[in-house]
């Protein structure tokens, strides 16, 4: 008897210690967007929540000043050109620095915004970045990815929830 | 000894700088005493998420300075604390709250101490009540009491003179601080 409980206390701790405390399940998934309004990186003009309707679309938070985010470049890019719409937003970066940025790695957004003081981040329960959500053509946010794409887990995780909705690669 | 008293005034001056520093930072200005105390009250019970082990009030990242200006505007516009609480856990979940909700979700998290403790209790006094089953003496008829004792009697007589007779017999053991049973 106090052996099966040592062993049911062993198999507890083991599922606590490979869990990341850091993924912290986002209570955004299943509800709409958000509401904002942003204006784009270095141009004349807004984007809103209105804009995100209608397409299946990434919302990936990114900044220059991020390293995990220079690794999933690649994986953002490759999955831009898949043909899927990925808008990027720049949070709590300087103008100049992210079109340095984009313009050193190139840039895999369809759109870019400027969350510049992080006010939009703290609406969408960012707290690092990167972070990308999956939002549907109704604009419910479907899935959120804490930490690089290039991980397969994340990848595999995003590309789990993009095949469970129709439409997403058009 | 002087330059030691020296150094350690210098260092004593250099983290009252901070303190300065840090409350410059922080300078929030409240319309009610009020507002101040929930004010303090929310980032000291609000878990900064990109530290986790700090509360908002304790973090120097960027977001939990970001959610402190974010509480005191708030504030200011007159939302309540339970606004505040929601607003919150709206954006970041259960997980921002210290002090978790009483919910179906966290029943093991609150009964959890209480159902081990219980566990405890019924193994311990498990234990103890196997243990005391082997004293039978609860079980004996009068008679069987009767002839226990007189064997008892009768075994301590016996024992009395064997030890004598054993001492006598064998010195080589008492010399060495035995005592024969």
């Amino acid at each position: 008897m106090p052996l099966m409980v040592f062993a049911l206390l062993v198999v507890l701790l083991a599922i606590g210690l490979t869990l990341n405390p850091r993924l912290v399940p986002s209570p955004l998934v299943g509800k709409p967007v958000p509401e904002f309004e942003l204006p784009l990186l270095g141009e004349e003009g807004t984007f809103s929540h209105h804009d995100l309707k209608g397409r299946v679309t990434l919302l990936n938070v990114w900044a220059s000043w991020c390293y995990a985010c220079r690794l999933e470049h690649e994986t953002v890019t490759q999955l831009s050109r898949s043909g899927l719409r990925i808008i990027g937003l720049n949070y709590k970066d300087k103008t100049q620095d992210a079109q340095a940025w984009l313009q050193q790695f190139g840039n895999p957004y369809r759109v870019v915004v400027e969350d510049a003081d992080g006010r939009v981040g703290i609406d969408w329960g960012v707290y690092g970045a990167p972070e990308t959500f999956l939002i549907d053509r109704d604009g419910i946010i479907r899935h959120k990815v804490i930490g690089p794409l290039s991980d397969e887990k994340n990848y595999n995780s995003l590309m789990r929830a993009i095949n469970e909705m129709p439409g997403a690669k058009e | 000894m002087k330059r030691i008293l020296v150094l350690m005034l210098l260092l004593a001056n250099f983290s009252g700088a901070n303190i300065v520093l840090a409350a410059q930072i922080d300078a929030f200005v409240f319309e009610t005493p009020e507002q101040e105390k929930i004010f303090h009250k929310l980032s000291g019970e609000l878990r900064c998420l990109v530290c986790q082990n700090q509360a908002i009030s304790d973090s120097n990242a960027g977001l939990a300075s970001d959610l402190r200006v974010e509480i005191h505007g708030m504030l200011l516009a007159g939302k309540t604390e339970d606004e505040i609480v929601t607003f919150m856990v709206e954006r970041y979940g259960d997980y921002v709250l210290y002090r978790p909700p009483f919910k179906p979700m966290t029943w093991l998290l609150w009964f959890g101490p209480f159902l081990a403790f219980a566990a405890g209790v019924f193994y311990v006094k498990r234990i103890v009540r196997e243990q005391n089953a082997g004293d039978v003496v609860g079980d004996l008829s009068e008679a069987e009491i009767e002839r226990m004792s007189n064997l008892q009697s009768e075994a301590e007589a016996l024992h009395g003179k064997g030890g004598k007779n054993k001492n006598d017999d064998n010195k080589g053991r008492s010399k060495q601080g035995e005592v024969p049973k």
